[in-house]
Order: C-alpha cells, then structure tokens, then sequence
C-alpha cells in the first residue's frame, strides 16, 4: 500500500492550495536490470481528491509522471480545520489515501 | 481439519475491516473509473483530440504555461499550467517525443481552478503541450524544453 504522502494544504481566503509528493517508484517499462531484462512497468494511474463528499481533482496518469510524484492545484469553498483527502491508484492494483486538515 | 481454515477466514476478514477502519482501504473511494489506456496509447496531439470528440485544437494565448527551456535531468521536469479559458473543464500534458505521448491529464470540476503544476519525465529534447477541454473544444500551447539528460533511458 506504498509509503504516506506528504500533503499540505492552505486555505488563503475562499481558495484552498494543496500540494502533494507521494511516494512511488513510477517505473515506465522502458528501464533495463544489469541483466538486460525490461523492468515491469509500474505506475500510478489514477488520483483522487475529495474535500468531504465533493470530488476536487481526478487525474489519469502515464508512466511519464516523474517517481515521487509531486502535484498542486487549487479549489474554492475550503474551510481551514476541514479535511481534504487524496487516494492513488496504481497498475499493479495497489492504492492509498491520506488526508490532511486544512491549515 | 476445517477448522484451522474457518479461522485463517475469519481473522482475514478482521484484518481487512481493520485497514478499512484505520482508513488504508476506503470503500467510498472504490476502483470504478478506468484507466483509459486509448488515450495513453496515443502517438500525437491530433490523436488525441480525436479520441476525445470535437474540432482539431486550436492553439491559444490564454493558456499560461510555466516550464524550463532547458531541463538539466529529464527525469524530473517541473511544469505549472494556467488556463485562462473560460469552462476549462481539463488539463492534459503531453510530451511530443516519448514513448507514451500523454502524461497526465487532470479533470477539474467545478469550483476547481484552472491552475495544475505537475513534474514530468522527458526522454529527448521536444515540444511538451498543454491542452484544455472547455465547453467540447480543445485549445493547446506549445514549448519546447532541451533536454540535457534523457529521464526514460535504461
């Protein structure tokens, strides 16, 4: 189920910015062992973010998203102390979610 | 000898009602969109907005797109992109010359702002291309980062 994101959130009036470095090895397939041999593909292909029941961000990933993935966005209607969640899906059918409190 | 059975069953299901609890395993957040591999196949821009419907893109000023000229390891390259396009319903980022064109493509619903910042892996020197579904159309722009050090290579 991967290692904990590190997620900070911040509300700045009615926007709320977050920003999220997940942990994931995001291997292309394209990569070769010593052996020669192409190392599997293995990648995040999915993200979710929800604040409470509302969907914030859904993104679809490739394998051309760096390892340790870091992305930011921004959306209105965040309260400061509320929670926002993110979850990760990956091809190999893995998956986590973290949150963190609005600061 | 059923017995030791019914039990590893038991505590099985234990453990995973307790991941469920602690919040690992989040049953609101069930697997049920897929992956669209279609799209991450695709091998041009063109190819894409024709996976997705509607007219050819058409480039626009009104998409503000923040990337290096020159990225020094294409492993990791940082990107921020701001549309300025009214119902900006999607962001998409593509990498002209790597194996898989698309990298990432964020749906932002409403009350999400048009603003993503994302790092990408970049095989080769190339045009990276941010493009923006409004309203069924799609509207594009176009920069081309060196690449020093190729971020696919083995």
């Amino acid at each position: 189920m991967g290692n904990p994101m590190k997620i900070r959130a911040r509300a700045e009036g009615d926007v709320v910015e977050v920003k999220v470095l997940m942990a994931h090895v995001m291997e292309t397939g394209q990569r070769k062992n010593q052996a020669g041999e192409l190392i599997p593909a293995w990648f995040i292909q999915r993200v979710e973010a929800t604040y409470g029941d509302r969907v914030v961000l859904s993104a679809q990933w490739g394998p051309a998203i760096s390892a340790n993935p870091f992305m930011s966005f921004k959306f209105k209607g965040g309260a400061k102390g509320e929670k926002v969640r993110i979850a990760w899906f990956d091809s190999k059918g893995d998956t986590r979610t973290d949150e963190v409190i609005i600061a | 000898m059923e017995y030791p059975r019914r039990h590893f069953f038991i505590k099985a299901a234990g453990v995973i009602a307790a991941f469920a609890a602690a919040g690992w395993i989040d049953p609101t957040l069930a697997d049920s969109v897929e992956w669209n591999k279609r799209a991450f196949d695709v091998k041009t821009l063109d190819e894409l907005v024709g996976l997705l419907g509607g007219e050819p893109a058409s480039i626009s000023e009104a998409i503000h797109f923040d990337a290096p000229d020159i990225a020094e390891n294409g492993a990791v390259v940082p990107l921020a992109i701001v549309s300025a396009i009214p119902g900006t319903e999607s962001i998409a980022i593509l990498v002209e010359k790597n194996p898989n064109v698309l990298a990432a493509m964020f749906t932002l619903p409403e009350g999400t702002l048009p603003e993503i910042q994302a790092r990408v892996k970049m095989a080769e020197t190339c045009n990276v291309y941010a493009l923006v579904r409004a309203g069924g159309r799609s509207f594009y722009t176009a920069k081309e980062i060196k690449v020093t050090l190729g971020g696919c290579g083995g």
